[in-house]
This record gives structure tokens, sequence and C-alpha cells, in this order.
């Protein structure tokens, strides 16, 4: 990312901040609340309570890795399809239009010069939204339940690859 | 009576009034030093690559091109090459297109003859004519005796400092006295090195790489090419580089080693021609080319290599470029035991991660498997070296090696200095494996040089041991006193990266952060990004620690490169080039004269 577009992404998200605020009214819980996207038709916050989400580590993923690339473990290929939980830091955006947003072990930092965009831990996992990226706290841990997605896919508005997807129903902070 | 001391004395006397009488009329003259004049810069609306003040190896490649930004399109450009038609003194012809920006282009010329050259472009437009000349150099220089091989070690970000915080550390001090210095101290020859690309007073790495890569100048993010005005990060007026020429013209091999991605800008910069150092797929794919395939390739970033259909590719295609290099002959090591393995093939292929290579700190000396995960089998920068060196001797025509210690500016950008210092003295005991080997044929330039500094500076020592914490615990003066670190086993290595009295390491430049002076566990970024603006990260000081007011952009969450000259050493036939201070194009140029290279000659 270059100066330029971290310039462009702060403008944007001076202006996208009160909009999706306003616009969202029905989705906010509280003020401690991040957000939610309704994926669904049923009230963002009550549905998952009653299933069973399976809980999933960063350390979980993958069972195997070299140089020549990355193994699923057996956990993680025995949850695709199913409802899952994991807890991690959410990466600043690409772009703030975005309706995805990466979640990594750590908080990062991408560094302009020496990183670029493919410049990701091989342990992340995107996170898919039915609405774009609105601020968030990056530097606190956040929680994501919703359906796991295994395999490449490439977004093709960004070029971003990724293998491991939730499609989230629900955002919280962490405990 | 005669007294030959009062002679002398007053001889002496007589000397000192003339000296003073000299001065004086000198002053009264106005004879004084003379500084050239100059100018602010400014932004010619023709631009004329190669640059003004480009040097150039006798018959080295490049692409000869002008951009012409004008209000109209213009109607003509005339250029002239010591006075003759540029298309008749290379001998083809140009391709020119009249625009806003009117763009003039021949590609793939060399100077044929030792010389000083004027280039001379008039452009004609509505308003007028508009005229830039620029003046070039293909210097004569030669060396009596030449090396047969080169090996340029690069310190990414190594700057002065951070070879010092390494011979601390790695070899302590007694009573104010170094018990010894780097291998990459003791060498014959000093030279310190200017930075700027020709676009910024500050580099980044693709662009100084590519200055030591071919003698020229570039841009941020650029490597092999001077940037033109276009999108395209193909179409750039190309410059050949080392590997190239050490390949067309002497048949030598060639080889890379980084601890980071192999496509990363240092290594990349050795043999790759793009404006944007991020296509490292495509940077991949180009050590496939004959024209500038390295015979040794050995580091981290197998991710670039893998078809995307393997869990863990970048790649954007189906292409297995490890595969490609195996129907090439390359074997190929993935970890340690592989590459021990693998002996002394003609050519080799080394990928030891998907990513970058872990820093020794956690790879050799705590082997946390929170930071390691699986990769516990990685080569040092050490085994690298020597197995490049191995492989590539086995060339009767010699070879061309560039080993980068990549972590120490990663680590620097992190803003942490123990895992850049672990990472320095790992250099430089691959820079003392390269220093045995050239002692045994004498035969072999070395060069240790960064390719920009960072302003991490040595304040003194800090230590908590009398209950003060954060700034008052920084030790300054005759408070500093010595670092408790030390090196039991004598292995280069401080045996413990976080003693109880350690260096106080304060930074010139950095975002938000916390700092607590300590050693961190596990590598952890001092900022991050949060709505577009880099914020302090918690996880950075989880003892408590003191919240550093950011004194860069909040765009940029971590420390970022210094324009500070760097220091250079050399030893070998070729080193006594390198002395002084130098622009940092120098470097090839030393390296060129070093080898006798003459760019006219192909190989048989
Ligand atoms: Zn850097």
């Amino acid at each position: 990312m270059n100066k330029l577009t971290s310039r462009v992404i702060i403008a944007m998200m001076l202006i996208w901040v009160p909009l999706n605020w306003l616009g969202q009214d029905g989705t906010i819980r509280n003020e401690s609340s991040l957000f939610c996207t309704p994926a669904q038709a049923a009230p963002a916050w009550l549905p998952w309570f009653g299933e069973e989400a399976a809980p999933l580590e960063f350390s979980e993923l993958y069972s195997g890795a070299s140089a020549l690339g990355l193994e699923f473990s057996p956990k993680l290929e025995s949850l695709k399809g199913k409802k899952v939980r994991i807890s991690g830091f959410m990466a600043p955006p690409l772009k703030p239009t975005l309706n995805f947003f990466v979640l990594t072990k750590v908080p990062m930092a991408i560094c302009p010069f020496c990183s670029t965009d493919a410049d990701w831990p091989d342990d992340i996992v995107l996170i898919k939204l039915s609405e774009a990226v609105t601020a968030l706290p990056f530097d606190r841990p956040i929680t994501v339940t919703g359906q796991l997605e295994l395999g490449y896919q490439m977004d093709e508005e960004t070029g971003f690859v990724s293998l491991v997807r939730i499609v989230a129903d629900n955002i919280e902070e962490a405990n | 009576m005669y007294n030959p001391k009062m002679s002398v004395l007053c001889l002496s006397r007589c000397f000192r009034l003339v000296v003073a009488l000299l001065v004086v009329a000198s002053l009264m003259s106005g004879v004084t030093v003379s500084y050239a004049a100059y100018r602010a810069p400014e932004v010619p609306n023709i631009n004329i690559m190669p640059i003004d003040r480009a040097k150039f190896l006798v018959g080295q490649k490049f692409d000869f091109a002008i951009e012409v930004k004008s209000d109209t399109p213009a109607s003509a450009i005339e250029v002239l090459v010591n006075g003759k038609k540029a298309e008749t003194f290379f001998g083809k012809q140009a391709v020119v297109k009249f625009d806003n920006m009117s763009t003039y282009r021949i590609n793939e010329v060399a100077f044929p003859q030792t010389s000083k050259v004027t280039v001379a472009v008039t452009v004609k437009t509505e308003k007028g004519t508009e005229k830039r000349t620029v003046n070039y150099e293909v210097p004569a220089d030669k060396i009596k005796k030449p090396a047969k091989n080169v090996i340029l070690f690069v310190g990414d970000g190594m700057s002065l400092q951070a070879r010092q915080m390494a011979r601390i550390l790695s070899k302590g001090i007694t009573e104010g006295k170094y018990n010894d210095l780097l291998e990459m101290e003791k060498m014959s020859n000093l030279a310190l090195i200017t930075t700027s690309g020709n676009d910024s007073l500050v580099t980044d790495s693709a662009n100084s790489a590519s200055a030591y890569a071919t003698g020229h100048k570039s841009t941020v993010n650029a490597m092999g090419v001077y940037a033109d005005s276009t999108k395209d990060p193909f179409d750039d007026p190309k410059v050949e580089n080392i590997i190239e020429l050490v390949k067309r013209t002497r048949g030598m091999s060639a080889g890379i080693v980084s601890t980071a991605n192999i496509t990363d800008a240092t290594p990349a910069a050795m043999l790759a021609h793009t404006r944007k150092r991020s296509e490292q797929n495509f940077i991949a794919q180009e050590m496939l080319n004959p024209l500038h395939r390295p015979d040794v390739i050995l580091g981290g970033g197998s991710r670039h290599f893998l078809p995307k259909s393997v869990p863990g590719s970048k790649r954007s295609d189906e292409r297995n470029i490890i595969e490609e290099f195996k129907e090439l002959g390359y074997p190929i090591a993935t970890n340690k035991t592989q590459l021990k393995q693998a002996g002394t093939p003609d050519k080799l292929l080394g990928l030891f991660q998907l990513d970058n290579m872990d820093v020794y700190v956690d790879r050799e000396v705590t082997k946390n498997p929170a930071v390691l995960g699986k990769f516990t089998d990685q080569p040092t920068l050490m085994d690298m070296t020597k197995t490049a060196i191995n492989v590539l001797s086995k060339n009767q025509k010699g070879f061309f090696l560039m080993v980068e210690g990549a972590s120490i500016d990663k680590q620097l950008h992190a803003m942490d200095w123990q895992r850049a210092t672990y990472d320095t003295i790992e250099m430089d005991k691959a820079v003392g494996i390269a220093k045995e080997f050239a002692k045994k044929n004498g035969d072999t330039l070395i060069i240790v040089v960064a390719d920009h500094a960072h302003g991490a500076s040595i304040t003194g020592t800090y230590h908590e041991k009398d209950g003060k914490t954060g700034r008052e615990a920084v030790r300054i003066y005759a408070d500093a006193g010595w670092p408790t670190f030390a090196d039991a086993d004598g292995d280069g290595f401080p045996d413990n990266p976080n003693p109880d009295v350690t260096l106080a390491v304060q930074f010139a430049n950095h975002p938000d952060y916390y700092e607590n002076e300590k050693f961190l566990d596990v590598p952890t970024s001092p900022a991050i990004m949060a709505d577009g603006k880099a914020i302090a990260n918690t996880k950075r000081a989880p003892q408590g620690g003191d919240l550093k007011v950011g004194n860069i952009p909040a765009s940029d969450p971590s420390e970022v490169h210094s324009a500070d000259d760097v220091p250079l050493t050399a030893e070998g036939p070729g080193a006594d080039y390198f002395k002084g201070i130098m622009d940092n194009t120098e470097v090839f140029h030393g390296i060129v004269r070093a080898l006798g290279l003459d760019g006219r000659n192909e190989k048989k």
C-alpha cells in the first residue's frame, strides 16, 4: 500500500464512517458492539446463540507446511461448510469499499516498502461480509462466527488470494 | 658568531611570517575556496533516459528513451549523440510517437568505445523549440590483475550503527577496546556510499540494489530500468545488469542467496527488470530466462514458485516454477537436510520457506515453535553461502555471487534491534566463509555493503537493577558502562539476547509505539494500521512500556529508511577502487573493473 492509497483510505473512512453508522442502526446492539452484518433476514445477534459453532484456533489451520505448500489439518477439513468461531485481529482492509477483510493471529502492520499486498502470512482467514467494512478497531481481538469455506479463491477486484474463508454472520469483540 | 640553532629558528620565523602574509593577502584579495553554485531541483520537460551524468561499462546494453511533456504534441524530436544523429550513432531505427507526452526510443543499444558522450535533444512544438543536453561517461579504467570471482554481500539496511551493534554483541568490548573486529570490518578497503535514487533522497532496496547491479540510478520500487511515465511495470527502458553481463560476455556462473523471499528486491535486482518490485511472480519466472538465469538460487519465498492450486501459493497461474527448474536440471532443496545432501551439483535451487525465512534468533537460538511452526529445518546464511560458493566455483570462468542478509532491514523496520543484530552477525559469519574461500585462491573480490541505512543509534545502555524503568533507566555517558552480553561458547552470537544490562538503542524516526528496551519473545510489529492510521501495538510491550509519540506520518506503521551514507568494506583484487565517498552506482563499476569485464565481448 503506498502513501497515496493510505491517504485515499483515510479520506474514504472519513466519508464512510458516518454514512454506514446511520444506515445500520437496526444492527448495532450498543456502543461497545463493533458491528454486525446481517447475512440472513433474522436479527443478526440472535441465531448463532442457539447453534453449535465449532471453536477454531489459528494454530489448527494447517497440519503440514513446507516450502512445497501447506496441508489443511483434518480438523479444518472436517469443519468445511460448517459453522465455526475464531478469534483474531482484523487487518486493515486493502480498500475501504471491500466486503471482506483479513483476520490474522496477531495485529498486523503492512510495511509499504518491505512488504506488498501479497505479503500476508500464511495463517490468515478471509472474512466475507454482506456489506463493506466500516470503521472497526484493529488493535483489539474480535471473534468471528460463520460458515467455513476452504480452497483457492481469488478476489476478482483485488487479486487477493485466500485459502480459508468464513462467511460471517456475527462479529464481536473477543473476551 | 655562527649559530646553526638560531639560524633554523630564524628561518622558521621567516617562514611563518611569509605564510601569515600570504593568508592575509589571500583574504584581502578575496581568494578563498570556491564552491560550485547549484540550483534547486526542477523537473525538465525533456526527460532523457539514461539520466544526465550516467556512467556505462563499454558495451553495456541499454534502452535509450526520451519523454517530452508539452501542451501541444511535439512535431519533431532531433537527437544528436556526439554530434551524430542518434540513429546513425547507434545504427538502429528509433520509434517515435508524438503526443502531449511524446516519446523517442531506441532499444538495446550500447556505447562501442570508452569516451565522454554528449547527447543533445531538440524538440519542436507549436510554441517553438526546446533543447536539452546530457553528458555520459564510458570510462576506460582497466585493472592490471583482474579478479576471477566477485562475492557481493548486501546487509539490507545495515547502517554503520548496525555493524557496531553486531561488533558489540559478537565480539565484546573491554576497557574501551573491542576484543576483536567483525569479519566484514577486517578488510583492506573502506568507503562511504551515498544511497539516493534518481527520484528521491531516500531509497528503497530495489532502487539501491539496482544501482549496485547496473551502475545506473533507478527509482523507488524499480530495478534494472529507468522509470518512465507509463503505468505498465514492464515497459520501462532497461539497463543491462551484472548477471546478464557476466553470463553474456564471459559465460561466468551467477548465484543469488537471501534470507528473504528470493524474489524480494535485493536478489531480484541482480537479474530482473521491472518498475514494480511487488511483481514477485513475474520475478520468479524471470529467473528461468537464460539471459539472467542464476545457477544457484537459495532463500525463502517458494510461494511465488508454486502453482496457484497448491495451498500456500501466491501465484495467479498454474505455472510450477520449481518443476520448470527441475526440468532444466536443477536439484531442489527445501530444507537444511536436503541442502546438505545436495552436495555440489552444477546448479541448485533451494527454497526453505513459503515466505521470508525466519530470523537467526528464532531459527537457531530460541527455536520458538510459536514462530517457526513446521519450518524447523531451515539452513543458516552460512550454510547457504558455503553451498553457493562450492557449486559456483566449479565454473573455471569464474562466478558472481550476491548474498543478502535481508532481515537486518526487516527487523530494524520493526524496531527489533536484537533480531537485526543477530542477523548481522549471521551475515558476518557468512562473510568469514567467503574470506576463507578467497584466501585459498587469491582471485576473489569480496564486497560488503548496505543498501541504505536505518535511524537506529546507540545511546548507551539500559538496565533496571536499581529499580529505575523507562527513560530514567537509559544509562548515558559514564552511567552507561558496558552491556553484559557474553558469548561463552564462542560461536560469535551472544548466549542471551536479553542480558541484565542491554544496549539502549534509540531510533531517529518511528511511529507511535511502546518501548521497554527488552527482547521480544516473538517478533511483534511496533504499530498496527487502524482506520488508515498507524497506532501503537499494545502487544509490543507486554511487561509495560513507555509510549513514544511517532515523528513520521501516521500512514506508516514502521520505522523507515534513513538517507544516511552507508559503509562499504572490500578485500581482494580490485578492492583498491573503493575509497573515500562514492556514489552507489560506483559499486557496479568497481565490480566490472575488478572482473575486467568488457560489454563488447560475447562468450565463445
Ligand atoms: Zn526496508
